[in-house]
């Protein structure tokens, strides 16, 4: 199956090349945009990306595997980032993280059957101040208590 | 609230990312005024000012511009380091969403300085909220003749673009954060050459940190004299403090370099939830060593901390009750340097991956006395042999931690438990 894109998506990556003297800066900024379309990069987009940026698809691949936010597999419609680095650990995250996997009934690193929620531990998201915190999909969300959780997660359901 | 007093807090406050804002407040007089000064007066400027880099290193920012070889055959680039990742910093957050226009400000000032045409600001991935307010402001800026081929009507050409990480700390690095920017997996570069002679598309680059920008209207506004004697003889003005952990009022507090981390904790932070007392303060982000509660009358600044054999770093000060378990915290702050190594260098990759695995056995109640000792041996090997200072940022901790509550951790290898004593006490007995 050959890799599809949106015209939109085109549009977006024919002005990042604007940004940059050379081809290969535009590789993060053109997964940002398949990855934005697609929920993730099908393994499909490497050949692909390779032929815009100029470069063998065994460079992309690097990337995609060296940068934790691109995904290479499918993930929840919601994904819960929570962080468990030390401030938010000192406001309690580890509880956070165990009152999340109770309700949703899956472990960290998981995705539910239905494909509506992955949980996955993250490092400092920068926003120590609301700690503990996570990112729901693009929202940071703090400081979370269990009911917090509970109120998110009834209107998700 | 936080206070309205300060340099940047009050721009914060008043939601600078809108042009409007940041014009009633006297918003880019500074850059007119530098752009009729010559390029090397600017620099001249900010380096009297004791401005210094406020990522993490402390290098003074005028210095490091003057790098920067003049009438250079290839272009120079200014690249602003929005990576933000250093465990416990948040301050760069509020500037390039709330105070957009006061960093836009610094990008053309600091330009001008080092002879660039084309700033990148790379800001972390997860910052995807913020990447869109930043990009606003940018476009508004455009838009009002304040960026592009006539800034602000002179004879000056500047083009400002947002780039986004994709979640890796390393890429706070300057060297690993130009390899990503290429759009190359984040391995930091042997140094030499420095950035500033071969930085970015290996031209001459200067990478600067946002908060370090931000200050720099107000320099050539006001004057290097009124920034430099808010100081000490050799760091400059304020900084803007993140305060976090185990406080009654986490947040960022901008005050002058001379404050004392006791002030900042108890006097704007609110003091410690349940009036507990203070076990440790980590002073400058998860990689400074931790200073014990009898230790928090210094000031905030590099040269006093460094002094004290820790570090200003970041300005991310995290703050923990007498009921922490200091084990816990060393675990969960190896734990993220093992994760963050990027792998290029022997004593790093494995040093970190070893101290996480002895950490986490002390936890899991199977530590054994030796492993107290085993770790400092781990962590002074990785010390200085190293391509960039992340095994640095690893290792000091571990020393630290060490260093200054190692009771803590005998407690745990021999007991099995936290140590219940108090550490006045067992110092005075010992
Ligand atoms: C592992 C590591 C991570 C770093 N992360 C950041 C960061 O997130 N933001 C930042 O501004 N500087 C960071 N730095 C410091 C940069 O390498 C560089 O010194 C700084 O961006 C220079 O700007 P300044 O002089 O204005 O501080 C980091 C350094 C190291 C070694
Ligand atoms: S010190 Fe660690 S992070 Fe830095 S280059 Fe070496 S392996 Fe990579
Ligand atoms: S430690 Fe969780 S956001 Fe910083």
């Amino acid at each position: 199956m050959s890799f599809q894109l949106s015209d939109e998506s085109k549009k977006q990556i024919e002005a990042i090349f604007k940004r940059y003297p050379h081809k290969r800066a535009a590789t993060l900024p053109i997964l940002h945009v398949i990855q934005k379309e697609h929920g993730y990069i099908p393994e499909e987009a490497e050949p692909f990306v390779a032929e815009l940026v100029e470069e063998p698809p065994v460079k992309i691949r690097e990337v995609i595997l060296f940068y934790t936010m691109f995904q290479t597999k499918p993930i929840g419609k919601y994904h819960f980032q929570v962080c468990h680095t030390v401030s938010c650990w000192l406001r309690g995250a580890k509880e956070i993280i165990e009152h999340l996997e109770n309700r949703l009934n899956i472990k960290s690193g998981e995705t539910s059957d239905d494909q509506k929620f992955t949980i996955t531990e993250v490092e400092c998201l920068g926003a120590c101040e609301i700690a503990p915190m996570m990112q729901l999909n693009d929202d940071y969300i703090g400081p979370l208590t269990r009911e917090k959780i509970d109120e998110i997660l009834e209107k998700l359901q | 609230m936080a206070e309205t007093q300060g340099i940047l807090m009050p721009l914060i406050q008043s939601e600078c990312q809108i042009l409007k804002n940041y014009r009633d407040r006297g918003g880019y007089e500074a850059a007119k005024k530098a752009l009729s000064m010559t390029p090397d007066e600017v620099i001249q400027e900010v380096q009297s000012s004791n401005l210094r880099g406020l990522g993490g290193a402390g290098f003074p920012t005028g210095r490091k511009w003057a790098f920067v070889p003049k009438n250079s055959s290839k272009p120079v680039y200014l690249v602003v380091n929005c990576d933000e990742s250093e465990p416990g910093t948040f301050k760069d957050k509020y500037i390039i969403t709330r105070a957009t226009h006061a960093l836009i400000e610094g990008i053309i000032i600091a330009s001008y300085a080092i002879g660039a045409h084309t700033a990148y600001i790379y800001i972390r991935g997860e910052y995807v909220r913020q990447a869109e307010v930043l990009e606003q402001a940018i476009q508004e800026a455009y838009d009002n003749g304040i960026l592009g081929k006539k800034v602000l009507g002179k004879k000056f050409s500047l083009d400002v673009y947002v780039h986004r990480g994709a979640g890796a700390y390393i890429c706070g690095e300057e060297t690993a954060l130009l390899e990503s920017l290429e759009g190359k997996k984040g391995w930091p570069r042997m140094k030499p050459p420095f950035p500033a002679i071969e930085g970015l598309f290996r031209c001459p680059t200067i990478v600067n940190n946002v908060e370090t920008l931000a200050y720099v209207p107000f320099i050539i506004k006001n004057g290097a004299r009124w920034f430099a004697e808010m100081g000490t003889e050799r760091s400059g003005g304020m900084r803007l403090y993140c305060v976090s952990g185990h406080v009654n009022k986490p947040g960022v507090y901008e005050l002058p370099v001379t404050t004392t981390l006791r002030e900042i904790i108890y006097e704007h932070a609110g003091g410690v939830p349940g009036n507990k007392k203070i076990k440790a303060v980590v002073p400058g982000g998860s990689s400074s060593p931790p200073l014990r509660a009898d230790e928090l009358d210094v000031a905030a600044e590099f040269d006093a901390l460094m002094k004290l054999g820790t570090m200003a770093g970041s300005g991310g000060i995290i703050v923990m009750d007498e009921d922490t378990c200091l084990l816990e915290i060393l675990t969960v702050t190896t734990h993220f340097y093992h994760h963050e190594s990027c792998g290029q260098c022997t004593p790093c990759r494995e040093g970190t991956g070893w101290m996480d695995k002895i950490l986490n056995r002390m936890l899991s109640g199977e530590g054994r006395i030796e492993d107290v000792d085993h770790l400092e041996e781990i962590a002074s090997g990785i010390m200085g042999n190293t391509i960039c200072p992340l095994g640095d940022a690893a290792a000091m901790p571990v020393l630290g931690y060490l260093k200054r509550f190692r009771e803590e951790f005998e407690s745990h290898a021999l007991y099995k438990k936290c140590f219940d004593g108090e550490f006045a006490e067992l110092k005075a007995a010992s």
